[in-house]
């Protein structure tokens, strides 16, 4: 069969694959729009890495099939090869090679040279510039990942797959680091990457949960939070600890888990008034000796949403 | 919270150390109250990584005092290597060794007797409900247990102070939360906690928290009190403000 032309930039068919007894992949399909800044949000152990490597051709499914740039992973190889940019998530550039001479070897590798597409990387190699003779593995941890962002794109790919970027990453090099992707995807170019960090999601277009292999959810952020479909209360007093055992001992409990400053509380109840579970609770807390007890409505998070997902499955097994 | 001063588990007094011309750690002066959960927060390179060698024993300081479970980190760091327990997302356990050897291995390592090995291995598995994988390998543990797991083994010498290295990368966010349970449960127990991450989530965790930047250490004290003192929403929002003009001038 030859190769459709797809509109998507990515198209995911009930793609499947194990290793042993391990299912790190099962029926995964979605679709990426091209220029879409897609996350898959989830866990060490999710998956992510296994689908990124089929996607990239490193690696071959067992089941489903799958299509990047309307070529397929499997039999057009080499064709996409030339055509995607992968960033892996351990660092993989040659630490005893400078910065300059990690830059120049990963064009050479496309045939490319550094200044034939330096406008693309440009905005990322500059803050690089002051270090460029230094061997890449000396470099900081925000550095490294910059370095291998500049080396992903120096062939003027037409999507870029980014697994992990921000793992082990300190939050002001995190936010810098999105910052970057912002400006790529204004450009025009399809970024997909992956993230264990739940607040990144709301980087993102669209985002897929992952857990165990499956895809829990695929939506905007936006609408993941939205879905959590319960009230959501904040609940503050005191100490976080004795609150926290306090709060599992009542008996309407739902879900309690510590978020932040606060714990974040689901009754177990359905169809009763936010106000009147509120009240409840905050009676509870005070004849349990509590002080300043507050508990109010919050809105949830993308990783309120996860967690509410995610516990289905174990309890179903 | 009330900390007793004379039981300080840390106490740090204009602690520094150099590597050549470059100061790693510049001068930095805080204490630890046994039972307390602190957060040593900072930027990749901000010198976090020196300052726990130092902590725990296996750096000497350039100059500067520092005492940990009462032992000067200077002439008595192995004591203070007995003292400690230790823990980070890098190194942990022994994959190729099953959970009960690691306890085992762990036990030896630091002298307990059989007999106390046999009865905290018994609880920790019970506590843990991995009695039915004791002897199980530990790589083919979740992450997420597997993190539990290393974290009861560095308090298995019952240890007064424990370092944890960001025990919670890439944990699912469940997890992750089950994981500071057992944070607050040994705190509860009176073991002090000295914990970094990258969750800024995590840092309203701690009773307390210090943020270094560049060697020093720009903010320190409760989640609510920095809020307030600095004017910000979150620790994360903090944290950007305090390490951000930093990161433009590191490498």
């Amino acid at each position: 069969m030859p190769t459709l032309a797809s509109t998507n930039a990515v198209e995911i068919d009930g793609l499947g694959k194990r290793f042993g007894a391990t299912v790190a992949l099962e029926n995964v399909s979605l679709a990426i729009p091209p220029g879409e800044l897609f996350g898959f949000i989830g866990p060490d152990g999710a998956g992510k890495t296994t689908l990124f490597r089929i996607l990239v051709t490193l690696i071959l499914p067992d089941q489903g099939r799958a299509t990047v740039l309307g070529r397929d992973v499997t039999t057009d190889v080499w064709d996409l090869r030339r055509r995607v940019g992968y960033m892996p998530g351990r660092f993989s550039l040659y630490p005893d090679l400078s910065v300059e001479e990690n830059l120049r070897f990963f064009a050479s590798v496309f045939g490319a040279s550094v200044e034939e597409h330096y406008d693309l990387i440009a905005p990322i190699y500059e803050q690089l510039a002051p270090f460029k003779d230094r061997p890449a593995g000396a470099l900081s941890g925000g550095m490294k990942q910059k370095l291998a962002l500049c080396c992903a794109l120096v062939h003027r790919p037409e999507i870029l797959f980014l697994d992990e970027p921000t793992t082990g990453v300190d939050a002001v090099s995190r936010r810098e680091f999105w910052e970057l992707l912002d400006r790529l995807k204004a450009s025009g170019l399809t970024i997909v990457v992956s993230t264990p960090y739940m607040d990144e999601a709301n980087r993102c277009g669209r985002v897929a949960l992952i857990q165990r292999g499956r895809i829990l959810a695929i939506d905007t952020p936006t609408r993941i939070a939205e879905s959590f479909g319960r009230p959501l209360f904040a609940v503050r007093a005191g100490k976080r600890y004795p609150l926290l055992l306090a709060v599992r001992e009542y008996a309407n409990a739902g879900t309690v888990f510590p978020f932040g400053d606060a714990l974040h509380y689901t009754d177990r109840r359905d169809g009763l008034m936010p106000d009147a579970i509120a009240s409840g609770l905050r009676d509870y807390l005070r004849g349990r000796g509590f002080a300043d007890v507050e508990v109010k409505l919050t809105a949830p998070t993308i990783e309120d949403s996860f967690m509410a997902r995610m516990g289905e499955p174990e309890r179903a097994a | 919270m009330t900390a007793t001063p004379q039981q300080a588990a840390i106490e740090a007094h204009e602690l520094t150390r150099r590597f050549g011309s470059f100061i790693a750690v510049d001068r930095i002066s805080f204490d630890v109250a046994a039972g307390e959960v602190f957060g040593f927060l900072g930027a990749n390179g901000a010198g976090k990584t020196t300052a726990i060698r130092i902590l725990t024993g296996l750096l000497s300081p350039t100059s500067g005092t520092a005492r940990v479970a009462g032992h000067d980190v200077y002439s008595e760091s192995e004591w203070i290597k007995r003292r400690i327990g230790y823990m980070s997302q890098k190194f942990s356990l022994y994959e190729d060794l099953t959970v009960r050897e690691n306890i085992r291995l762990y036990g030896g390592i630091y002298d307990l007797s059989k007999d106390e090995v046999r009865d905290r291995t018994a609880r920790m598995l019970s506590r843990l409900g991995l009695e039915q994988s004791a002897d199980t390998q530990v790589r083919s543990l979740p992450l997420g247990w597997r993190q539990k797991l290393a974290f009861s083994v560095a308090l298995l010498h019952e240890p007064s102070i424990v370092f944890l290295d960001e025990p919670t990368s890439g944990v699912d966010p469940i997890t992750r939360r089950q994981f500071w349970e057992l944070i607050y449960e040994a705190a509860a127990g009176g073991t002090t906690v000295f914990v970094t991450t990258h969750y800024m989530d995590e840092a309203e965790y701690c009773d307390r928290i210090s943020i270094m930047v560049a060697g020093r250490i720009e903010a320190l004290g409760s989640p609510a009190e920095l809020r307030r003192r600095f004017g910000v929403e979150s620790i994360d929002e903090l944290f950007v403000q305090l390490a951000r003009p930093a990161a433009a001038q590191t490498s």
